[in-house]
Formats: C-alpha cells, structure tokens, sequence
C-alpha cells in the first residue's frame, strides 16, 4: 500500500537554506539530485553523506547537516563543481557550512599539527577547520 | 592650571594636562601595584588602550610614555594571558620550522596588519609574524629586538598567536646558534674559570658595609 | 632580459628550498630577471569561498599592492596554491565596492587593480613557448617517462584554469619539450588531499596510493608535480605497498633540463632511471 506523501513549499523558504545561499552565494535549489557530483568526489568514500545528499538537506532547510563529516573531509578541491550541469559550486556550499558550523562552535577535531609540515599545509588546515 | 578631562575605566576626572597617562591616573587617585614597571617605556608593563573624541580608531600605548590628551577614554591592561609551551633550548635545532612546531598558531595569520598598527613601539610586526611563518629566525630577532613584550598586538590579533612568546624563543634561538660567537667573552670566561678575578671578590665579600660604601663611592667611573 | 616580479610563498623560503633554487637558475638561463617583491606575505594558501569574510582577502591583496608598487603589471608564483589564492583574490577585487572595503585595511596605500598572476607552466607555454624550450635543453630527459600530476588548483574551478581542466595537457607537452615521454593517466587531475594531510592523514593516505598506482599503471618512471604541498603528500603518505615513483617539482625538471646543477634533482633524475630500467 503506497504511504501518503505530503509536498509543501514551506520548507524551501527555511532560513538556514537562505542562511547558506547568502554565505555561499550558491543557489541550492538549482541542484536536481543527479548525483555527478558525488559520482566525481575523490573524498565521497571517507563522507558520512555524499556531496548531494548534503546538498539535499540544505534544500529541505535541516540543520543537521551542520552536524555531518561531510564538509571537514571535502577538500575544497571543485571536481563537483566544475562537473555540475546546473553550474552549482557544490565546494562554496561546503564552506558555508563549514563556516556556519564554526561560527556555532560546531568544531571537528583540533588541528594538532605532530610533525613539521609545509607551512602550506598548516595554513590551509587552520584556515578550512578552526574558527 | 589647564587641565583636561579624561575617562579612567569609564569615570571622568579633571587632571593637569601635560602628564602621562600613568601619572595622571595616580593624580586621580589610583595606586598601581600591577600594570606599572620601570616608568621609562623599556619594561612594557604598563599597556594602556584608549580613544579620542570623535576618532574610531583603537590606540594602544604605553601608559608611561604616553601624554594625556582632553576627552580620553582609558582602560589598562596589565596582563596579556599568552600561551608560552616549554622548552629546553639545548634541545631545540635552529631551524625554521622550530618556531612553527612551537607555536603553530603562526600559521592562522591572515596578514591584516592589525599588530603592526597596535604595536607601541612602531615596529613591523606582521613581517615579523611572516618571517616566522617561513622560518626566518634571524629575520623575526632582527626585526623584533625592540619589543618590550607589553601585549598589545597579541591582544588585538584575529589569528590569537602569542607573539612576545614566539619573539623571545626566536631572538633566544638566534643568539645561542645562528649569530658569530664573540671570541674575547670565551677568553674571559675562561680567565674567571681560571681564578683571575677570584682574590679580588674575596676581598669585597670580606668587606664590612662601610668599607663597602667607601670603595663604591670611590670606583673608578667612565667619563 | 625580461624582469618579472615574483612571488616565493613559505613553503619555497623553507622546507622546498630545493624547489625554488633551480626553477630561478633555469629562469635565469632563459633570460628572466627575477624580482622578488619586497615585504611579502603569506598568500593564505586556500581562498576562503564564502561572500562575508572579507579579511582572509587583505593578505594576497597587499601582495598584488607591492607588484603594484614595483611598477610590475605581472606577478610569477612557482607554488599552484600561492597561484590560486592570488589569481581568485585579484578576480575578487575586480568588484569595486570589495575593493574599496579591502583598501581601507590597506590603508595609507591602495591597489588600484589589475595585476595579473602567473604560475611557472603558463609562463613556460605562454611566454618561453615550447619550441624555445626545447632549443635551449642542454641535459634531456632522454625519452624519460614522466607522469604529469596536475592535481586542483590550475585547473578548478573554472575560471581560474590555466589549461582545459577535464583534459589539460600544457604539462605533457613541457615534459616533451625537454626530452621526455609524457604519460598520462586517470588520476592526474585528482586532488591529492591538500591539508588533510595533518588532521585527516587516513584520507590523504587513499588519495596518494590511487595516484601512484594510476601514475605506475601508464608505465611512468617518475612524477612531476607544480605544487609543494602536493609535493609533500606524494612523498610523505604513501601507503604500504605504494610504488617506489619518484616525484619532482616541475621547476626541478626545468632546472635538469636546462643544464643547471642541483645534486637533490641529480639523485631524483637518477631514481627515476633506475625505477625506469626496473620497469623495462
């Protein structure tokens, strides 16, 4: 027996999907759910929700997925983005959550660097995942 | 007497213009046991934030050498809370990415210049944050030899790095391993080790206080 | 001689010393007088990609206002992540209203705009051109096969390519220029892991044994790479069991080329070679 299924446009006004759209200045409503960016991810096998399912979330305006390893393994490294036949820069609405994470004091674990690195890496690391 | 008025942690008091903020505040009434050293700008214990009238900008100074100006806004800070790691410099190399494992926080400097506009001493203090962060020790020492470690950019700075910790370990690593030894002060250390100076400090430790006074008052003085 | 500004980064001040040295020998030889832009600062190695945090784009900014201030209209960078942060920043100030904002940081000075950055390829194919590369090596690559990793930031995203980022080949035909064999392979446009490398080192681990794996599977004797931080997780997070390739810094290769004498890019030249009769 088919299970009742309820649309309503309420969700797509959320104010965290905006929250998100502004920080990223990417439109998350312009993403269809192909899923070439998650097929293309070099990381997608180390994310607890593929590049399109967070995609997904931000859509339907849930907050979870400021909770997610998704955004701290992206890499920011675009290969969704350039893929994207809806021109979504999928790599801006990472950092936007990254952002918004850290901002809450949503943090992933600490950066504490056990070796020396290239200052290059140090940089970037601190830069993607402390506030 | 011309006077002017200023607003000490919020409180305004008429003061005699022409003192420096530290003096002004003992006029005021207030006795400084902490945030009050040497008095002559070489300790950096008295960093003093404040602003003018009409002015956005955020001033640090130091208390000491600073003069009162009417309508200002002061607040101390006689402590800055900075992290300092342990180390043993004999086991530390002097290598560039030594101050890096030390204080990695080097690495979030986002190059706003901000210290270097706190800095009561006008040095450069973000070429110094980036001599560090690429492992230039004898340029961090070089350009922070005048830092008297008051805080104040370290108060102010976004990327939260310590910077007097990170200075000292670099003009200390500098001094121990990178600059050219001085051959007379192992030729002198080697005398005192030897006893040369051993009867003569005999002498004066043997000497009663007066005796003590006398030779003091009567020691031989550059012209 | 042609003077051209240039843009070190950290990295190539410090631990890839070895990097810079012979990249500026080589440049010297094909007639570049490399300045060196006074007063540097860190680029900020990644640029920040949200519309609100305008100070992670004060630091490249004041490095394009020092090009400026050498009355230089062009700015070199050997490092691809110095390349990207400073090509984005200068694209990002193109906005006047970002500009204006950014220059009140910058204060007394301010960038008027326009500076352009280059990374070492573009300046080899655009500016040397392959022909006068290939004229001017005096120690070829002897058919050596060379496996040309791109990995993001000259390729993505889009705008700031230096080449076609689905299927580049500006590095293929650098490596022919100078005598060698250019392998492709599948995994040479995929990121490495980037600075992973120090919280997530599991994941840069899978990354770097893919892209050797890929490198090795095309019959590739060595690596050759344009970014120090690529560099490093090629060399430092090879899983067990990763073939034994070594990697060199394309400027390296250049400097082999070119005749210069560096005996770290000696030795990896000669791993290679060896690597490259063990496969034979």
């Amino acid at each position: 027996m088919a299970s009742e299924l309820r649309l309503s446009r309420a969700g797509l006004e959320a104010p965290f999907a905006r929250r998100v759209e502004e920080l990223s200045g990417e439109n998350p409503y312009a993403c269809y759910q192909c899923g070439k960016c998650s097929a293309g991810c070099p990381f997608a096998d180390h994310m607890d929700a593929l590049p399109n399912q967070v995609l997904r979330l931000v859509q339907l305006g849930d907050e979870s997925a400021l909770s997610l390893s998704a955004p701290w393994v992206c890499a920011s490294c675009h290969a969704c983005g350039v893929r994207c036949p809806k021109g979504v820069d999928i790599a801006r609405t990472m950092e936007a959550l990254r952002v918004l994470a850290l901002r809450k004091g949503i943090t992933p674990a600490p950066v504490r660097p056990d070796r020396p690195y290239p200052q290059i890496a140090l940089i970037g690391a601190y830069r993607k995942l402390t506030p | 007497m011309n006077e002017v008025t200023v607003f000490i942690m919020g409180k305004g008091y008429r003061v005699p213009a022409g003192l420096t903020i530290m003096k002004a505040m003992e006029y005021a009434g207030y006795r400084l046991t902490r945030g009050c050293g040497c008095r002559g700008g070489y300790c950096g214990a008295c960093a003093t934030v404040y602003r003018l009238k009409g002015d956005y900008k955020l001033y640090g100074d130091l208390a000491c050498q600073t003069t009162v100006q009417d309508g200002m806004y002061i607040a101390q800070l006689p402590f800055t809370p900075a992290e300092r790691p342990a180390y043993r410099l004999e086991e530390l190399q002097a290598r560039g990415e030594t101050l890096l494992a030390l204080f990695p926080e080097l690495a979030r400097c986002v190059a706003c210049n901000t210290c270097t506009k706190a800095c009561p001493q006008k040095l450069e203090v973000m070429d110094a944050v980036q001599a560090a962060l690429r492992g230039d020790i004898p340029g961090v020492a070089d350009l922070t030899f005048d830092c008297v470690s008051c805080g104040l950019c370290t108060m102010r700075c976004p990327a939260e790095i310590s910077h007097h910790h990170v200075w000292q370990l670099a003009r200390r690593l500098n001094g121990a391993y990178l600059t050219p030894r001085a051959p007379h002060v192992a030729q002198r250390v080697e005398e005192v080790r030897a006893g040369k100076f051993k009867g003569e400090l005999d002498r004066l430790v043997a000497m009663p206080k007066e005796g003590l006074v006398a030779a003091y008052k009567a020691r031989d003085i550059e012209p | 001689m042609k003077t051209i500004a240039y843009f070190p980064g950290c990295a190539l001040k410090d631990q890839a010393r070895a990097d810079e040295t012979g990249t500026l020998g080589a440049l010297a030889r094909l007639g570049y007088e490399i300045r060196e832009i006074p007063r540097w600062n860190c680029c900020g190695t990644v640029f920040s990609l949200v519309q609100d945090d305008l100070m992670r784009h004060v630091g490249p900014v004041r490095n394009l206002l020092r090009v400026q201030a050498m009355e230089e209209e062009k700015v070199l960078t050997l490092c691809a992540m110095c390349y990207g942060t400073l090509a984005r920043s200068a694209h990002f100030v193109e906005d006047p209203e970002r500009l204006r904002r950014i220059n009140a940081f910058l204060d007394p000075d301010a960038y008027q705009g326009g500076v352009e950055v280059i990374h070492l390829l573009t300046l080899l194919r655009d500016e040397v051109g392959y022909e006068r590369l290939a004229a001017e090596t005096r120690r070829p690559l002897n058919g050596l096969r060379v496996a040309p990793y791109y990995g993001c930031v000259l390729l993505r995203p889009r705008p700031f390519a230096v080449d076609d980022p689905d299927s580049p080949a500006a590095m293929e035909r650098v490596v022919e220029a100078l005598g060698g064999t250019a392998v492709p392979f599948p995994e040479r446009t995929e990121c490495c892991g980037t600075h992973l490398t120090v919280t997530r080192k599991d994941v840069v681990e899978e990354r770097v044994g893919r892209i050797l794996r890929s490198a090795r599977g095309g019959g590739a004797d060595a690596l050759v790479v344009t970014c120090p931080l690529c560099h490093f997780n090629l060399e430092e997070r090879r899983p067990a069991g990763t073939p034994d390739l070594p990697v060199l810094y394309l400027g390296q290769l250049l400097a082999w080329a070119m005749g210069e004498d560096d005996p770290g890019v000696a030795s990896l030249v000669g791993r290679a070679a060896v690597s490259s009769e063990a496969v034979r």
